[in-house]
């Protein structure tokens, strides 16, 4: 999808607005501060875009309804709902009555046009500070085809979020998980790929053998993960297009397993276990050039790179008990980093470098949490039977995550929850889903 | 993807209908000779001492472990000799040493875990006058839990090495 800076194209993006937002109580632009965590979110209104070309209304209205959802999906934006309105947007270029959004406490506007010629698609944007009665940043137009216009509503929501927050957005993403059935003793896994909200699944595996932990490279276009395809576990690349797979690590009845992308999109570090050990190796995308980074008779498992690659956190029962460790990307001598009650592991770094999260155990049970990379400033965000496997937003805002309900019926499901612990909520998917990972923004 | 079965392994029996069985569930990986990892019954009769029915169910094809640990009890121990001595009289078996974990972990941990207990009863088995050529191991973490309940009832049945006979009929 091209994306176009189209003649709409008025001011600059930052600091058109006076508006107060309720929770931050801020003076100053129409501006939420996510790390602070939303109490109160902001009301918003996006009415229907107005449509032209055959077919253009139904993709209007489709189109609305998912950059509503994804806003409001984030909970910090609350949707004037359409019954309130008192306004109508029925061209796109008039001026907007900004009473008639006052009256309704829309502190936000969103309005739209979609025009649909052949498959080709064009949609505009515009958003509006209705308090201080101006538009926020510039109007922006998208143009690609019918088929893209779920991607096109991510991006116009993207656009939004990123104008109110200040943040990049995330909703033009997707994530790439284990798609479970089948009972408890007899569970059935196969990788499928899906729009950050659920949409469009596809399945890139069948279930005949086991597979865990896909992980996305740098750019999204190739996932690694572990297969029991040869009856062990070994470690497998696969090409997202072509859903082509082959297997990197072969060496006969040795066990690869937890591999990750290097920021570089060639390396991959992963564990390997020799004779009952487990170590962390790095090999490139060929499975030539291994290299061993630990040399313990512990676990060493679940390595992550920070995102300048200089850094790998990951986990290690060293200690006696599982606890988190930072060491250079060469190796060597490593840092623990979690000195909590508990044990710690599956530490993923954020995209933006400032934290690190993971899966904590204590008391019985399981937490997704964040702390500082120096291991400072702990915060747990989830609590309960079994949570684990966390992964990042590409802003680092939003993390996803397995949850376990507990019992003979117990199901693995996908959740996700914000840095501050607030907007706890399942992701929908067809079946049960597990290890989650979740892509860079799309291009 | 096709099924595919480790390299030159073949399930023995793979006629009779409890073979046919344990290949039921649709798994691509092997299942060996009455498996660990689904709970599959043996071939043979469990009367019949060289039979592999006989090795699972008369000696016991498993041995358990405490909450995180890959130590081995005296019951463990004593059960992984019946097993050596079983290997020793029976040459045309190898074997593949499945280590498991219940579900009270990390994935990736508890597939370190397991490969830690597989590790621990191939170890003895060694020390007990088994080739280490005939045993290979292999770690399924948290991911076949025979016992469903989340209780300790059942996580300590989970908590297994479990001893799969396989034969390699190009020796």
């Amino acid at each position: 999808m091209r994306k176009i800076l189209s003649s709409l194209l008025i001011g600059h993006l930052i600091g058109l607005s006076a508006l107060v937002l309720p929770a931050a109580a801020q003076d100053g632009p129409l501006r939420i501060e996510i790390t602070e965590g939303v109490i109160e979110p902001l009301p918003y209104a996006v009415p229907d875009f107005v449509a032209t070309g055959s077919g253009g209304t139904e993709i209007a209205q489709q189109l609305t309804r998912v950059i509503a959802s994804d806003l409001s999906g984030t909970g910090l934006f609350r949707e004037v709902s359409a019954d309130a309105h008192i306004g109508r947007i029925t061209d796109f270029n008039a001026p907007v009555q900004y009473a008639d959004w006052k009256a309704v406490n829309a502190q936000a506007l969103i309005t739209g046009a979609v025009q649909v010629t052949g498959n080709r698609l064009t949609v505009q944007f515009r958003v509006y500070d209705v308090f201080s009665g101006a538009e926020l940043g510039n109007g922006l137009q998208f143009a690609g085809t019918t088929a893209g216009w779920r991607r096109m509503a991510h991006k116009v929501a993207d656009a939004v979020y990123s104008r109110i927050t200040g943040e990049g957005g995330y909703f033009d993403s997707r994530v790439v998980y284990v798609s479970e059935s089948g009972p408890k003793n007899d569970r059935r896994k196969r990788l499928a790929i899906m729009d950050y909200d659920g949409a469009n699944v596809q399945y890139l595996t069948d279930s005949s053998a086991i597979v865990l932990a896909p992980r996305f490279s740098p750019t999204g276009d190739r996932v690694l993960y572990t297969s029991y395809e040869t009856g062990f576990p070994q470690v497998h690349v696969l090409d997202v297009g072509k859903v082509k797979q082959r297997i990197i690590s072969s060496e006969d009845g040795v066990m690869s397993f937890a591999p990750r992308f290097a920021p570089d999109g060639k390396t991959v570090v992963y564990s390997q276990t020799q004779g009952g050990n487990t170590d962390i190796y790095t090999m490139d995308i060929n499975g030539r050039n291994q290299r061993q980074l630990t040399n313990a008779p512990s676990i060493e498992t679940a390595p992550s790179y920070s995102p300048d690659g200089s850094q790998i956190v990951f986990e290690s029962d060293r200690s006696g008990t599982q606890q988190l460790y930072v060491m250079s990307a060469n190796g060597g001598e490593a840092k623990r980093i979690s000195f909590g009650q508990g044990r710690y592991g599956t530490p993923v770094w954020s995209p933006r470098g400032d934290l690190i999260a993971f899966t904590k155990q204590s008391k019985g049970r399981f937490h997704i949490g964040v702390m500082r990379t120096d291991g400072s400033e702990e915060r747990l965000l989830t609590a309960s039977f079994l949570d684990e496997g966390p992964t990042w937003s590409p802003n680092g805002r939003v993390i996803m995550f397995t949850r376990e309900t507990q019992g003979a019926n117990g199901r693995a499901l996908l959740y996700s929850v914000d840095i501050t612990g607030r907007n706890l909520r399942p992701v929908r998917t067809p079946d049960g889903g597990s290890d989650p990972a979740w892509s860079p923004l799309q291009k | 993807m096709s099924m595919t079965l480790p390299k030159k392994l073949m399930m023995i029996g793979a006629i009779l209908a409890v073979s046919a069985c344990t290949n039921a569930n649709g798994w691509g990986d092997d299942d060996g000779v009455g498996s660990g990892q689904t709970g599959a019954t043996a071939p043979g009769l469990v009367t019949d001492q060289t039979s592999p029915a006989y090795f699972q169910q008369a000696i016991g094809d498993r041995v358990v472990f405490a909450v995180d640990q890959s130590t081995l009890s005296d019951e463990a121990q004593s059960i992984l000799a019946a097993q050596a001595q079983w290997l020793g009289s029976n040459p045309d078996y190898t074997a593949t040493i499945e280590g498991h974990a219940d579900e009270q972990g990390t994935r990736e941990y508890n597939l370190a875990l397991g490969a830690r207990r597989a590790a621990a009863a191939r170890e003895y088995l060694i020390s007990r006058g088994v080739a280490g050529n005939r045993l290979k191991t292999v770690s399924y973490g948290k991911e076949r839990p025979l016992e469903v309940c989340s209780e300790e009832a059942c996580y300590s049945k989970n908590r297994r090495a479990v001893t799969v006979l396989t034969t390699d009929l190009t020796g």
